[in-house]
Order: structure tokens, then C-alpha cells, then sequence
């Protein structure tokens, strides 16, 4: 089972344990009816995994509240990061249990609230975490019911809900606020059996566009952020970084550093930090530091990067074959061979990382900007000794993830040094910090060798990835011939690198979509078929078909074979179980190598979209922020050292690069699948594509910078 | 005696003891607590840190304390009067022209400083002018549609 697969990725090698005793709780959310799931259990996605299920919680790790004022509470580990959940996972709420959308507030990501969650990532929330919330949703309507039955001495199948309040069928003045029922009450419950979830016909919140439920506070600046919260007597802390990642301290003098005036100095081992509640005498103080290092430097640097990478290459593995390749040659009369590269990509949020750690009582609470608090919660309380029922983390709004923050090791320094100091402390990482110690999407090479025969069927695929990751490496395409082998565990390899690498938003499908869609259209090409007609005629999933039929239509797509010089490109892809397909139209400015994308077009088949705005923006955001790491973002380093280092040498898309974006979503009633990664894995490919219909050169190497442009444009046959 | 220089924050006169190797970005964020004013790069780069000083937008992190004597500093939270939002805060809440938030309060300070100088703005010149903030969320799209809606919207209640 594919989501079994996808989730474990994740769970892989974590330990938990459930964050908040349940008499705890009691005491301190008050009485009300509490309902108890279980994302994995009610999934059963780990059934065949009994090794991770034993590091998983056993009894529930979310529950919902509906309080005594007939408020609604949801408390879940999931954390919100833009992505907009704290809206989506609301609706689901509301609408299952029939209360305004205003009632519902969810409780994000505090381990001492919330019941332990592995992390925020993977558009896992609407996914896995949906279908229980609702079926939890559905079990409290279930008791709220049986108790009014009882109160009315009308059975509940006489009985319905408008709003929070449930009314007799027969007689409309018989009726009952859950308000009513569940006030001075301690009603638990846990859920065990699928109750009946509403029909999609029946929803009235789902499937309703709502607007951010945090816009005012984030338009009046008063949303508070890590860095933003405040605790008398705090300092911040500036730590000592290495020049490079193969850099090890072997003398260091803090003499004059200790001269400042009310700076506190920490050496503790690797963790050496100058202190002051003042942000920039810190950093003035810190930077008085003299530190030496020794080197041992891996040798590999931007430019000899994919050599390198293919030299060191693990055994490869395959992970999927079907028919025989030799077979498949020869049924072959064109032979496609191509080797595509991406280099580091930075996160580069808005938001640096930051802690914030504060000791009161033998309690360490850590304000962190972590997509993980949980994970983050026994990190810390292993490093700083404190029991885990000590340690609560508390993920505040989050300046962006996109799996950035699925790192904690800020939060891990702040707990370390408030630790040593006892007074509160505040890592807030500099940009080139950030920079620094950034998990970078991992640079990949992706080999590829297909064929064609005479109709233009695809017969052969051989398809070999090095350290993207597997994440949509799936073939899609109907070949009967077919093998893809994987090398290297993907951003899970850090033996590899000289650096650490990470997920980054769709970890992996950003790297193979933008192979295997460059590879079909040099394809179409060579057949001199329209690229769509040529994916058509080789596709057999149903709704991928669909996503690519729509987004013709809706460009308005007249076929033609590239390259046609219009700048037209087309590609299409799988990611988070959603289909996804684009259109793109570029300009190519063929003296300077500059690219301009002008409109992208794309459709989208998500399942039953919950929100439909919030899927629009996310959609709108992915195909933004996809410009960034097809045309320019790229890290440039030597050995460990990282010379990128601000926003100077790393270009961010810009306002002027914008194009003219129209998103489609096709209306489905099936279940809603993930929204906040999908619309980006075409990104590299679809602008890839449509240069090459504008100008017959072929790019293999992501970014497409302007000197990579011109150099396809000199090597172009 | 301690120097001290005076200056006047979101319509209010303050002071702050004088430090030289103070910027106004951490000035405004750890002395006067008003965080709404964000650290995205701290070199001029992002525009997360974007404030009004004497009606210029200006990145706060490149400024001294020393150069805000006498100034008329204006903030995210200087914005809204008496609770009542401010026709660009209204417009990006309506367009939904954020995701993660952290780059919303430079870029409506921004917009605000281009509006200053010239009510009537084109798109272009609304793209050009955001060029140099940062959104990492990708929200550009509706930014530059809320500071469209909300300079036609300002004019039309400045003309009525
Ligand atoms: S923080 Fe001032 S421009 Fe980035
Ligand atoms: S909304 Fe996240 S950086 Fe702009």
C-alpha cells in the first residue's frame, strides 16, 4: 500500500511517547466531552509495520473537546506554517459536527496540550489526519445524540442538529444545546470503530472557501512568532559557528569577547556562546572571539559536484520493474539517453530559526519555529536531562517550513544554554546561519534511457535515480518494459554530502518530475507529436488523463510538436496522492539567457478539495515559488564551506518574475488528498519544456540560469 | 547623565538610551516591543524589517539609532487607528494575500510608503516598488492585487 510506504519515511526511527497524562488534562482543559483517535489506527496504515507501531503511541494521539460553553477544541500535534490547516482541519470539524465554523478552535503542536504527533509535513495533515478527525467529529455528534435521546425521551433517530444544538424532529421547541449536555460533565470517550461520516452531499462547511482564520493578526503585526515572544530577563544568545562543516575547533580565546560589559560567556564543549540582552552587543561580543580550526575537507565543490556524486554512488536498488528491458530495446526504433542534474536548493523561509527556552520549577518550556515538536520535546529533554514530562515545546506561528524546520537543532542550543546559564534564552539564527545550517534539498543526477517505436509508444524506461529520493520516481507513463533503480536513501543520505540535506516541499518529485517530463517531451519531439497528444497516448491512469485534459482546455492549447516557437510547455506529475498538470509560457530572451515565465496554467485533481481557496493559494504559492529553484536558487559551496550566505547570492523569486497564474481544481468527491506540495514538482520541468518549444534548446541541469540558457542555446543541433 | 535620543513612534514622542551600534530594527524589537517589525536577513536584502521613517519606507535594519533623532518613525502596529484597520490591511486580509504572515507586515509597510508618495500607482509601479520584498510563501500574485485594490479604495474615499 503506497501511503503505508509514504507514511513510514517519516516514522522511521522516532520513539514517542504520548505527551500529556490523561488525568492531567482533565485538570487543566476542565470538563466537557472528550473524544480520543488515533491517526494510525484509525488508518491502519502501520498494520504490517508491528516494529514502528511498537514506537507509536498505543492509545490516541488527538482528541477534541467540546467544552462547557459548547465551544469546540481540537488538540493535535500538527502545526501550522502558512499551509493553512488550522482552517481546513476546522471545516472538517465543524461541518461533521454541526456547529458553526466559528466554534471550532484548534489547538496546535504544544506538547504539553496536544497528544504526540511525529511532525507536520508531507500534506499529511488533510490526508491522514482527516479522516479521523472527522470520524471523531461523528462520534461525538453519536454521543451528544444518545445523551440528548435520553434527556428529550425521544429516540436519537427522531432527533437532528442545526448549529450546536439538537432539536426533535417532530416537535421543533424539543431541544437541546450541546452546551447543555456536556456542562459540568467529564464525559470521555476514545474511538475504537468507524463511525458513519457525513456524505459529501451533505457537507456544508467542506467544500466552502474560507479566508485565512489568522489574517487580522498576521496584517497587524501581532501575531507572535518564536522570535517574537518575550520573557523577563531574557538574553540572546550568539554562538560561535565553523567556517565550514569539515571544520573542527582546536583553540579558541574568548578573552575579549568576556571584557564586554554585561555579556555572560558559555564554553560548553562544541557550544561556545556569548550572551547579553541586547541582540547586537551580543553579536559585536561573539564576534571578539578567536577561534582555530583544522580542516578535513571532502573534495567537492559546485562545479565538480555530479562527477562526484556518481563516483561515490551507493549500490543502487530497484524499486520497481515490470516486463524485461532487453525486450523492451528491441521493440525500440528511437533511443532516448539522458542525464538530468539539480544542485543544492536552500528552504530559505522568511522566518531564520529561532528558540526561545525558558527554566521555572525544574521545567524547560522552549518556544521553537520547529515543524516537529514533538521529536523536538526528546531531543531536548535527553540533551538537557530533563524528565520528558518536563520539557513542553511550543510551536508558535511559523515564517515557513517546506520541511525546513522538521530541524530542531536551535531549540536544542536555546535548552542547552538556558540549561548552563538559568536564565531564558533566545537563539535566533542570522540569515547566514540560516544558510549555514540549512537541510538542503539534495543535489540528484537522474539517468534515463527510453525508446519509442515507430507509433510512438514508449516500450523501454530505465530509469535510474541518484540521492533525490524515491518520491516520484513512479514511471506513470504505460510501458510495458520498464525498471527504475534507486541510489542512495535520497535526502535521507547524509553520508554523501558535505552538508546536511533534508525534505524540502515534495522531497524527491521536484528532481524526478523534472526528469521524467523532460525526458517525455524530447520524446513527443522526436516524434514530432504534440507533447499532450504524446502523454495521452502513452497514459492509462484515468486521472491523470484528467488533470491533462483539463489544463489544455483551460489554456486553450492548440496542438503542435515542439518546438513550435510559441514557448509553450507542458508537464504533468503525482505528489501527496493529488495529479497535478501545467502549462507554461516562457520568453526566452536569447542574448542574455534570461527567462521570463509569463502565464502558467494548472489543474489540479486533489480528491474533494475541503477548502478550495486555501488549495488555490497554496497551488498559486507552489507555482511561485517553483520559478525560484528552476531558474536561479542554487547553492554554491566548496568542500563544507558554504559561500552562499545571504539573499545577494541566492535570488528568491521576485514580484517582476511573476507570471499571470490561473489554477483549476477539478471538483471530485473522492477522498481529499494533499494540496501544499503538489502544484510544485512540474515546475522545473514545464519551464524546461516550454524553452525548449520557444528556442529548440534542451536544459538538463537545474537552475536554468541565464549561462546554462545560452550554453543550450550554443549547444543546441 | 545618560544620552538619550527623542523621537516619535507611531504618533507618540519616546525616547531610548543612546547606543551607536544600534539599529532601529532591534530597537523596535527588543526596547519598545513592538515585534511586528520583523528580522528576515538583517542586510537590507528582504524587506521583513520595513518601516516609515519621516515618510520614506526604509529597511530598518540599515538604519541607526543616531539617524532617528527628531524622526517620525511609523510601524506595522502605528497602522490601524483606534482599531480600525488600515485600508491595505483590510485589503490584504480581504485577497487573502498571505500564507505564512512573517513577510505581511514589510510588505504592507512598503506598499504604504509607495502610497505616501504617489496615490496613483500603477501595477507596474506597484511590481516595481515590492520588487526588492521578499515572499518566500509565493503569496506575490494577491500582495500585488491587495495594494491595487487598496490604492483605488484610498482614492476614491480621498476624491469623495
Ligand atoms: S531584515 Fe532588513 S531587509 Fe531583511
Ligand atoms: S507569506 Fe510567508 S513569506 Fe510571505
Amino acid at each position: 500500500m503506497k501511503e503505508t510506504k509514504e507514511y513510514n519515511e517519516y516514522t522511521a526511527g522516532e520513539t514517542s511517547v504520548p505527551g500529556l497524562r490523561r488525568r492531567d488534562f482533565f485538570k487543566l482543559l476542565g470538563g466537557g466531552l472528550y473524544v480520543f483517535f488515533n491517526v494510525t489506527d484509525a488508518l491502519n496504515v502501520l498494520a504490517t509495520e508491528s516494529e514502528q507501531r511498537r514506537s507509536l503511541p498505543t492509545d490516541y494521539n488527538a482528541f477534541l473537546l467540546i467544552h462547557e460553553d459548547g465551544t469546540v477544541s481540537c488538540y493535535t500535534g500538527k502545526i501550522e506554517m502558512g499551509q493553512g490547516v488550522i482552517t481546513s482541519l476546522a471545516q472538517m470539524l465543524a461541518d461533521e459536527l454541526d456547529v458553526a465554523y466559528e466554534k471550532v478552535k484548534m489547538v496546535m503542536g504544544d506538547t504539553m496540550l496536544c497528544p504526540w504527533d511525529m511532525g507536520t509535513f508531507g500534506s499529511m495533515s488533510t490526508r491522514f489526519f482527516g479522516p479521523p478527525l472527522r470520524a471523531a467529529a461523528a462520534e461525538a455528534l453519536a454521543v451528544l445524540l444518545d445523551m440528548a435521546a435520553e434527556k428529550l425521551g425521544i429516540s436519537a433517530e427522531q432527533l437532528t442538529v442545526e448549529d450546536g444544538v439538537i432539536i426533535s424532529k417532530q416537535d421543533k421547541g424539543k431541544k437541546i444545546a450541546y452546551r447543555e449536555l456536556t456542562s459540568g460533565k467529564k464525559i470521555e470517550r476514545y474511538l475504537d470503530q468507524k463511525p458513519e461520516v457525513k456524505d459529501y452531499s451533505e457537507f456544508r462547511i467542506m467544500g466552502k472557501s474560507f479566508n485565512h482564520q489568522d489574517g487580522r493578526l498576521k496584517v497587524t503585526g501581532e501575531a507572535k512568532y518564536t522570535a517574537d515572544i518575550r520573557v523577563p530577563g531574557m538574553l540572546y544568545a550568539r554562538i560561535l559557528r565553523p567556517p565550514s562543516h569539515g571544520a573542527k575547533l582546536v583553540s579558541v580565546d574568548t578573552s575579549e569577547a568576556e571584557k564586554q560589559d554585561g555579556v555572560l560567556v558559555v564554553k560548553d564543549r562544541d557550544l561556545i556562546a556569548v550572551l547579553h540582552e541586547n541582540p547586537e552587543k551580543a553579536e559585536e561580543s561573539r564576534d571578539k572571539i578567536k577561534a582555530e580550526y583544522e580542516f578535513d575537507e571532502k573534495d567537492v565543490n559546485d562545479q565538480n559536484l555530479f562527477d562526484y556524486l556518481l563516483k561515490n554512488a551507493p549500490e543502487g536498488q530497484i524499486i520497481n520493474s515490470q516486463g524485461d528491458l532487453d525486450i523492451g530495446k528491441r521493440m525500440v526504433d528511437t533511443l532516448v539517453e539522458s542525464e538530468y542534474y539539480n544542485s543544492y536548493v536552500a528552504h530559505a523561509t522568511m522566518e531564520t530559526h529561532a528558540a526561545l527556552a525558558h527554566i521555572e520549577d525544574e521545567k524547560i518550556t522552549v518556544w521553537a519555529s520547529t515543524q516537529t515538536p514533538f521529536p523536538a520535546q526528546e531531543t531536548i529533554s535527553r540533551v538537557t536531562g530533563f524528565p520528558l514530562e518536563n520539557v513542553r515545546i511550543i510551536p508558535p506561528f511559523l515564517g515557513g517550513g517546506f520541511g525546513g524546520k522538521t530541524a530542531h537543532s536551535q531549540a536544542v542550543e536555546a535548552a542547552r544554554l538556558a540549561k548552563i546559564t538559568g536564565k531564558p534564552v533566545m537563539v535566533d539564527w542570522s540569515r547566514e546561519e540560516e544558510f549555514f545550517y540549512d537541510t538542503f534539498r539534495p543535489a540528484a543526477v537522474v539517468q534515463i534511457s527510453t525508446g519509442t517505436d515507430a507509433s510512438g509508444k514508449i516500450n523501454l524506461w530505465d530509469y535510474k535515480e541518484y540521492y533525490a529520493g524515491e518520491r516520484g520516481s513512479d514511471t506513470i507513463y504505460d510501458v510495458p518494459h520498464q525498471r527504475t533503480m534507486a541510489f542512495g536513501r535520497g535526502w535521507r543520505a547524509p553520508e554523501v554530502h558535505p552538508f546536511a540535506t533534508g525534505a524540502w516541499r515534495a522531497p524527491g518529485n521536484n528532481t524526478n518530475t523534472f526528469a521524467r517530463e523532460s525526458q517525455i517531451d524530447i520524446m513527443a519531439a522526436k516524434a514530432q507529436t504534440d507533447p499532450i497528444e504524446f502523454r495521452l497516448k502513452n497514459l492509462t491512469d484515468q486521472r491523470m488523463i484528467g488533470v491533462l485534459k483539463e489544463v489544455a482546455e483551460k489554456a486553450g492549447w492548440k496542438p503542435a510538436a515542439s518546438p513550435s516557437g510559441r514557448g509553450f510547455g507542458v508537464a504533468c506529475g503525482f505528489d501527496a496522492g493529488a495529479h497535478v498538470a501545467h502549462i507554461a509560457e516562457v520568453e526566452v530572451d536569447q542574448a542574455t539567457g534570461r527567462v521570463q515565465v509569463k502565464r502558467v496554467v494548472c489543474a489540479q485533481d486533489m480528491g474533494f478539495c475541503i477548502n478550495p481557496e486555501g488549495a488555490t493559494i497554496q497551488m498559486e504559492g507552489c507555482i511561485n515559488m517553483g520559478l525560484g529553484y528552476s531558474l536561479t536558487e542554487e547553492v554554491k559551496f566548496t568542500g563544507g564551506k558554504i559561500e552562499t550566505k545571504d539573499f545577494s547570492s541566492y535570488q528568491l523569486p521576485r514580484f517582476s518574475w511573476i507570471p499571470k497564474i490561473e489554477t483549476h481544481i477539478l471538483e471530485l468527491n473522492e477522498p481529499p488528498q494533499g494540496g501544499g506540495e503538489p502544484a510544485i514538482i512540474c515546475m522545473g520541468a514545464v519551464i524546461a519544456n516550454a524553452i525548449f518549444d520557444a528556442t529548440g534548446a534542451r536544459l538538463y541541469h537545474l537552475p536554468m540560469t541565464p549561462d546554462r540558457v545560452l550554453d543550450a542555446l550554443k549547444n543546441k543541433l | 547623565m545618560e544620552d538619550k535620543i527623542q523621537f516619535e513612534l507611531n504618533g507618540k514622542p519616546v525616547e531610548i538610551p543612546m547606543d551607536e551600534h544600534q539599529t532601529l530594527l532591534w530597537a523596535l524589537r527588543t526596547y519598545f516591543n513592538l515585534t511586528g517589525t520583523k528580522y528576515g536577513c538583517g542586510q537590507g536584502d528582504c524587506g521583513a524589517c520595513t518601516v516609515i521613517l519621516n515618510g520614506e519606507a526604509i529597511r530598518s535594519c540599515q538604519v541607526g539609532m543616531n539617524e532617528v533623532s527628531g524622526a517620525k518613525v511609523i510601524t506595522i502596529e502605528g497602522l490601524a487607528s483606534n482599531g480600525e484597520l488600515h485600508t491595505l490591511q483590510k485589503a490584504f486580509m480581504e485577497h487573502d494575500a498571505l500564507q505564512c504572515g512573517f513577510c505581511t507586515p514589510g510588505m504592507i509597510m512598503n506598499a504604504y510608503g509607495l502610497l505616501l508618495k504617489n496615490p496613483d500607482l500603477t501595477k507596474e509601479e506597484i511590481i516595481a516598488g515590492m520588487e526588492d520584498n521578499f515572499c518566500r510563501c509565493g503569496a506575490h500574485n494577491r500582495i500585488i492585487d491587495a495594494v491595487e485594490a487598496a490604492a483605488k479604495e484610498m482614492k476614491s474615499v480621498e476624491t469623495r
